[in-house]
């Protein structure tokens, strides 16, 4: 048992513990732009916890993942947003 | 000696993304909660990444992790700025301790 394998290990309990604080904001959450903000965080623990098993397990592939995730994570935000904004103003 | 760097750099970038939802969990209004997950989830992202980096000491490695952190570096004040525009102009309310309000006169907020 190496050094690296448990240093993962501690990271990955660490991100598994915000994945469930975020959870608990984005059922919480009063309005839909903190629900927003809380699938925004997601997506990035998402990315970090690919990163972290791709130590864990040695699978150098899993990064490309994480450039996919980031990607489709900016334009849906983007998109929510922009629909958002777009509604408001029709209603005003 | 690179493997135990790579392993301190996970762990400080995921206690950076834990400091980061702990502050969307206890901020007080939406504004707050975004500066908080804004830097510091971004910031722990980097770390985590230097560390993978680190840890597989390969150049292909090394070009898609500055290929991530880039596009997150662009990307994170963009997706910010739009939904704290959003949020300001459907007038989702500020914190009471709130002092400076520049865009109150400039756009009207819906009551």
């Amino acid at each position: 048992m190496s050094f690296i394998y448990v240093a993962a290990n501690i990271s990955m309990v660490l991100l598994i513990c915000s994945v469930v604080l975020v959870l608990i904001r984005l059922f919480r959450g009063p309005s839909i732009e903190d629900r927003i903000v809380a699938l925004d965080v997601l997506s990035v623990i998402g990315i970090a916890i690919i990163s972290v098993y791709s130590v864990l397990t040695q699978t150098p592939l899993l990064i490309d993942i994480g450039i996919m995730l980031a990607i489709l994570s900016f334009i849906g935000t983007v998109a929510l947003a922009y629909y958002l904004h777009k509604g408001l103003k029709k209603n005003v | 000696m690179f493997e135990i760097i790579a392993g301190l750099l996970l762990i400080i970038g995921s206690l950076f993304i834990l400091i980061a939802t702990i502050g969307i969990l206890r901020m007080p209004d939406i504004f707050l909660r975004m500066s908080a997950t804004t830097k510091a989830a971004t910031l722990g992202i980097c770390v985590v990444l230097i560390g993978t980096a680190m840890f597989y000491q390969d150049f292909g490695i090394l070009t898609r992790v500055v290929i991530i952190i880039m596009f997150l570096g662009l990307t994170a004040p963009v997706a910010a700025h739009m939904i704290g525009r959003a949020a300001y102009l459907e007038g989702l309310p500020l914190w009471h301790k709130t002092h400076i309000d520049e865009m109150k006169d400039e756009f009207p907020r819906k009551k």
